[in-house]
């Protein structure tokens, strides 16, 4: 289909013009907002002892949720890939779900489950508490990211086949020396791709923290809870922009390390 | 592997499901029929219809330009799409509070008003139909429009009955999509949304709202409204694709 020059200035005008007034100019104000009183300013807002923290915390977060994602996102892809059992569909559907549940609907559900009363409530009589603990959060947190080392390395695996890892095993490798030798290396690049995208939500989820977090600064309050606190309970509108642009610089690294890895693991 | 993914994510929903039946179905009823949750679930289904049919549109032609058109800067545009998806729903929010909320530079107040939860939420699902779309455009076989075009058809024509019915599917699948996050999302909305009750409340906030009023039973059942809803978004598109291959598989 050719366009006339018209019609093609026309679609680029609009197509461009929807973009700029959703994104590139809400960016810029921000940044703009975030730094017009100098990096000073900002840095100064960003290193207050709540804010570091909440940098802490949401480290630590991610931290322990990364590893259990990683072993139990590999053991899940080669089951749905390698396994021949019945329920495989259902595991498939488990896998999705929670992409599919928003993240106050999670909270609520952890809750029911965990929370004084739930079903697990009996954890809070013995001293352990879960909702409104450091647990709670790392728990919300993997709800959220489950789907993502699975959905990345789990094509992979289907692509690889089984051909390598078969003779390796004929040339006598153990189980374990045939993951570490073989499996692993092959699903390297898109095991790191549902990494960084583990990281980038970790770091970035808000709905189903703030329900089963206690949100007191510089204990329970991760950066996004910071943000959100700053501007709704401190009045702090500029403490909450530089906080926001601090977790924009960190989703701007994440798009551009998923820009190099795509690129990777297409070349391979 | 099933133990850890039954305890991360089947037992919370099956606790939530059996809490939302605790005064039995008729409590169940009551509670997703009262006034505020009711209000609150129309809301949100109205604004995520609104801004799926956005997406619809404006999607589509973004994805269009990307792919047909040539210009300088397209590979920065092309990985702006993604940063939706990359960043926090509360910076999203904040993002958009900076321009459109109070004190705004280009004077647009939409704090607090259903075209500030529109923002909101055509912000946060912005890749989905352009994301779906891209590929079949990219892999359309332009040799079909220029047949259509030798044969006399205008532009439109060759539009309406040779390009979209070749994209339709991904459109409809991008929609569906940015639909079910729409009727779930809360952090960009927590903000700019303003949180008025029976006006730009959304559903997660008034089940937020009823946990920290202390009435979990309340909060359960909305929960599990929103549930059946994305469900059935999702299942309709399922559906819909299949339907779709198959079509296609007996394509000659």
């Amino acid at each position: 289909m050719r366009t006339s020059r018209r019609t093609q200035l026309v679609l680029r005008t609009v197509a461009l013009g929807y973009l700029i007034a959703l994104l590139a100019v809400p960016i810029g104000v921000i940044l703009w907002r975030a730094f017009a009183p100098g990096v000073g300013a900002f840095v100064a807002s960003v290193s207050t002892p709540a804010a570091q923290a909440a940098i802490n915390l949401s480290l630590l977060i991610v931290a322990i949720v990364v590893p259990l994602n990683v072993v139990f996102g590999i053991v899940t892809a080669l089951a749905l890939v390698r396994g021949r059992f019945r329920g495989r569909g259902l595991l498939q559907a488990v896998v999705d779900l929670p992409f599919a549940v928003s993240p106050i609907v999670v909270g609520v559900a952890l809750i029911m489950l965990w929370g004084a009363g739930g079903w697990f409530g009996a954890l809070d009589d013995v001293g352990i508490t879960v909702i409104f603990g450091l647990p709670g959060m790392v728990i919300a947190t993997i709800f959220v990211t489950m789907p993502f080392v699975v959905r990345e390395v789990e094509p992979v695996l289907h692509e690889i086949g089984t051909e390598q890892e078969q003779a390796a095993a004929t040339l006598g490798a153990t189980s374990w020396q045939t993951f570490w030798r073989i499996t692993l290396p092959a699903i390297r690049w898109g095991l790191t791709y549902g990494v960084v995208l583990t990281v980038a939500r970790a770091l970035g989820e808000f709905g189903a923290v703030i329900m089963v977090s206690s949100g007191f600064p510089g204990i329970s309050q991760t950066l996004t809870l910071l943000v959100h606190a700053r501007y709704i309970d401190d009045h702090n509108t500029y403490g909450a922009y530089a906080a926001a642009t601090l977790l924009m610089g960190i989703a701007l690294v994440v798009l551009l390390l998923m820009t190099v890895l795509d690129h990777k693991r297409s070349e391979r | 592997m099933t133990l850890w993914l039954s305890v991360i994510v089947l037992l919370p929903l099956a606790a939530l499901t059996v809490a939302s039946f605790e005064g039995g179905l008729g409590g169940f009823w009551d509670a997703a029929t009262a006034p505020g949750a009711l209000a609150s679930l129309r809301v949100t289904v109205t604004v995520s219809a609104i801004v799926a049919a956005v997406n619809a549109v404006l999607g589509t032609l973004v994805a269009w330009v990307l792919v047909r058109d040539r210009f300088a800067g397209q590979a920065v545009v092309n990985a702006l799409i993604d940063l939706p998806f990359a960043l926090p729903t509360i910076v999203a929010s904040i993002v958009l509070l900076s321009l459109y909320g109070p004190g705004s530079p280009v004077g647009v107040q939409l704090n607090a008003t259903t075209w500030g939860l529109v923002v909101a939420l055509a912000f946060v699902t912005l890749p989905f139909v352009v994301r779906s779309v891209q590929p079949v455009l990219i892999e359309a076989d332009r040799e079909v429009e220029e047949a259509a075009a030798s044969l006399g058809a205008t532009n439109w024509t060759t539009f309406r009955r040779i390009v979209l019915p070749t994209l339709t599917p991904a459109v409809l699948s991008g929609t569906g999509l940015a639909f079910a996050r729409a009727i779930g999302e809360y952090g960009s909305v927590v903000l700019i949304g303003g949180n008025i009750p029976r006006e730009t409340q959304v559903a997660s906030q008034y089940i937020q709202q009823q946990i920290e009023m202390d009435r979990p039973a309340n909060a359960a059942a909305v929960s599990v409204v929103l549930l059946l809803i994305a469900f059935a978004t999702l299942l309709v598109l399922r559906v819909l694709s299949t339907r779709s291959q198959r079509r296609e598989e007996r394509a000659p």
